[in-house]
C-alpha cells in the first residue's frame, strides 16, 4: 500500500505550525531552538515528498533536504554556543532575562 | 569537466585565497609580526576590490546556469568589499583592547566568510546556491554579533539575531519548498516559465518575501533590529546595517524580477504595504530614541524602506538607482558609525546617548563637521550625495507609476530631517559643561573617515558615477 502524498504534506504543515506556535509561546531559549528545528524539519519533509511524488525524474529535492539538514546542524551549533555564552553571563536561559537592551 | 572553468568565478576564488592567507598568517605569526596583520588585511582587501572591478566587463555562467556573474554583480561585489574594507579599518582600535586582541584573526575570518556568502548569494541563479550563500552570510554574522564574550548585551543581541534569522530562513524555505512542488525545478530560468500565479505559488511568494524581509528588516519583520544593533559591537553594527542589508536587497531585486516576473502585480502590492509601513513606522520610532545606536537602527529600517522604492519599480533604471543608493548609503552610514565607534572608545565604552553629543563641536570640530555632512546625506539635503540617490530612487518609482508612494516617501523625508537635525543641534547649539574631550583618531579610522568624507561630498557631484553604473546594468 502506498501512502498518499497528502498525508505527508499534512504532517509537514502541522509540524511547521507547531514550530511557529512554539517559537512565539515558549519562554526558554533551548525550546525556541527546538521550535525552529521543527520548522526546518517540516521543510525537509516537504522537499522529499515533492521530489518523490511529483517530480521523481531529478533528485533536486532530496539534495536540498540533505543540504538543509547540514545547514540546520550548523545553525544549531552556533545558536547553542551563543546560549552557553548567555548562560555564563546571566546564569539563566529564561527569556525574562533577555530584556536588558533598550534600557 | 574542465577544472579550469572554476576560474570563471574569479571574485569568489580570489576572496577565498585572501581568506586562506589570513588564516595561515593567524596560525603562524607570533609576537611583533602580528603588528602588520591589520595593514596586511587592508591591502589584501584593496587587491580584492581591484579583482572585482576587473571582472566588470563580461559575463560568466557556470554549473549549468547555477552561477551567473555579470558586470553589475561584479560592481556590487566591489562595492561591498569596499564597505568591508572601511569596517576593517574602523575596527583597529576595538581589536587592540585586551579582550579581543588575540581574536583579531577570528574577526577577519568571520567577516570574510560572510562576504563570500554574500558573493554567492548575489551570483546565485539556483535556489540551493542562494540558500547556502544566505546561510553562509548570516551564520558567521551571528558569531560576530556575540563577539564581545564578556558583555551580556552582546550575547543577548547575538541570541536574538540567530533565533530570528533561523525563524526567517525556515519561513523562506517553506516558501521555496512549495515553489519546488509546483514547478519541479530550482533553477531561476526554468522556474519562471512554469509560474502561473496559482494560489499555492502566491502563498510561496509571500513566505519567501517575508523570509527575505527579515534579513532586510522591513517593517512587520523588524523587531530584532533595534536590540541586535544596540547590543552588537559598534563595528559589527556598522557591517550589519549596510553590507549585509545591501546584499540582501540586491538579491531580492534579482529574484523578484527574474523568478516572480509573471506575478508582478502581486508582489508589487505586497512591497507597497511593506514600504509605506517601514518608512513611516521607523521614522516615528526613531524620534523617540535617545541611544545613538538604537536611533541608527530605526534610521536604517527607514532607509531600507527607501531602497524598496527602487525594487518595487523593477526596471533597469530601478536597478541603477538601487546600486547607486546602496553606494551612497555605505559611505554615509559608515561615517556615522565610525564616529560613534571613536567617541565610544574615548568615553570608556559607555553606550552613547544623544546627550553625550552636546557641545561636541567645541572640542571636536572636525568630527562633528563630518557627522553633520553624513547625517545631511542620510536625510537627503541637496548638495550632498544622499540627495541625488534619493532623487534617482524617487524618479524610478515615479516612472513606474507609483506616484502616491513617492508622495508618502517625500513627506517622510521631512520627518526624518527632524530627527537627524536633533543630533546636529545637540552638537552645535546645546551647551554642555563637560563635553567629550578632544579626540585624536588612530591612523586607520582616520583613513576610513576621510574616505567616507570624500564619498559623501563627491559621489553626488560627480555625475559620471551614476552614468557609469547605468552602463553596467
Amino acid at each position: 500500500m502506498i501512502v498518499p502524498a497528502e498525508f505527508y504534506l499534512v504532517l509537514a504543515t502541522v509540524l511547521f505550525f507547531i514550530g511557529v506556535f512554539g517559537f512565539f509561546t515558549r519562554r526558554n531559549l533551548i525550546s525556541l531552538l527546538i521550535s525552529t528545528e521543527l520548522m526546518l524539519n517540516a521543510v525537509d519533509i516537504n522537499f522529499a515528498v515533492f521530489n518523490a511524488y511529483c517530480h521523481p525524474e531529478h533528485l533536486e529535492g532530496f539534495f536540498f533536504t540533505m543540504f538543509g539538514i547540514g545547514i540546520a546542524a550548523a545553525e544549531t551549533a552556533v545558536a547553542i554556543a551563543i546560549i552557553i555564552n548567555v548562560f555564563r553571563n546571566a546564569k539563566s536561559i529564561h527569556i525574562k532575562n533577555m530584556i536588558e537592551l533598550k534600557h | 569537466m574542465n577544472y579550469l572553468e572554476f576560474f570563471s568565478m574569479l571574485p569568489e576564488i580570489s576572496l577565498l585565497a585572501v581568506f586562506v592567507l589570513i588564516f595561515i598568517f593567524d596560525l603562524v605569526a607570533t609576537g611583533h609580526r602580528r603588528r602588520i596583520f591589520h595593514i596586511m588585511t587592508s591591502l589584501l582587501m584593496l587587491a580584492q576590490i581591484a579583482v572585482c572591478l576587473s571582472c566588470c566587463d563580461g559575463e560568466q555562467t557556470l554549473f549549468g546556469g547555477m552561477y551567473h556573474n555579470n558586470s553589475i554583480t561584479s560592481f556590487m561585489k566591489a562595492m561591498l568589499t569596499f564597505g568591508s574594507l572601511l569596517v576593517i579599518l574602523q575596527s583597529h582600535k576595538w581589536l587592540r583592547n585586551t579582550h579581543s586582541y588575540y581574536k583579531q584573526g577570528e574577526f577577519f575570518i568571520l567577516l570574510l566568510s560572510t562576504l563570500v556568502g554574500m558573493y554567492f548569494m548575489m551570483s546565485a541563479r539556483h535556489f540551493l546556491l542562494f540558500f547556502i550563500g544566505m546561510e553562509l552570510a548570516s551564520l558567521p554574522l551571528a558569531c560576530l554579533v556575540a563577539f564581545d564574550k564578556y558583555r551580556h548585551h552582546s550575547a543577548e543581541a547575538g541570541i536574538k539575531y540567530i533565533l530570528s534569522s533561523m525563524f526567517a530562513s525556515a519561513v523562506m524555505l517553506y516558501g521555496i519548498s512549495f515553489l519546488y512542488g509546483t514547478t519541479g525545478t530550482l533553477y531561476f530560468d526554468d522556474m519562471v516559465a512554469k509560474i502561473d500565479g496559482s494560489a499555492m505559488q502566491v502563498f510561496a511568494m509571500v513566505m519567501f518575501t517575508a523570509g527575505l524581509g527579515f534579513k532586510i528588516s522591513l517593517v512587520p519583520f523588524h523587531l530584532w533590529t533595534a536590540d541586535s544593533y544596540q547590543g552588537a559591537p559598534t563595528v559589527v553594527t556598522a557591517y550589519l546595517s549596510v553590507i549585509s542589508k545591501g546584499a540582501a536587497v540586491f538579491t531580492m531585486f534579482i529574484i523578484l524580477t527574474k523568478v516572480f516576473a509573471p506575478m508582478t502585480k502581486e508582489w508589487q502590492m505586497m512591497l507597497y504595504i511593506m514600504t509605506v509601513a517601514s518608512i513611516t513606522i521607523a521614522n516615528l520610532f526613531a524620534i523617540k530614541q535617545n541611544n545613538l545606536k538604537r536611533f541608527m537602527a530605526f534610521s536604517s529600517i527607514s532607509q531600507a524602506g527607501y531602497i524598496m522604492l527602487a525594487v518595487i519599480s523593477g526596471t533597469a533604471s530601478g536597478m541603477t538607482s538601487m546600486v547607486y543608493y546602496i553606494l551612497v548609503y555605505i559611505v554615509a552610514n559608515l561615517a556615522v558609525f565610525g564616529i560613534i565607534e571613536t567617541l565610544e572608545h574615548h568615553n570608556e565604552n559607555v553606550e552613547l546617548t544623544r546627550t553625550h553629543c552636546n557641545g561636541l563641536y567645541k572640542t571636536n570640530p572636525k568630527l562633528s563637521l563630518l557627522m553633520t555632512l553624513a547625517l545631511f546625506s542620510l536625510a537627503g539635503i541637496p548638495p550632498f550625495a544622499g540627495f541625488f540617490s534619493k532623487f534617482f530612487i524617487f524618479m524610478s518609482a515615479f516612472d513606474a507609476g507609483f506616484w502616491v508612494l513617492v508622495f508618502i516617501a517625500l513627506i517622510n523625508t521631512v520627518i526624518s530631517l527632524y530627527y537627524y537635525l536633533l543630533i546636529v543641534k545637540a552638537m552645535y547649539i546645546k551647551p554642555n559643561e563637560a563635553p567629550i574631550p578632544e579626540i585624536k583618531c588612530d591612523p586607520y579610522s582616520r583613513i576610513s573617515l576621510v574616505l567616507c568624507l570624500i564619498g559623501v561630498v563627491l559621489l553626488g557631484v560627480c555625475s559620471f558615477i551614476y552614468t557609469s553604473i547605468d552602463k553596467l546594468v
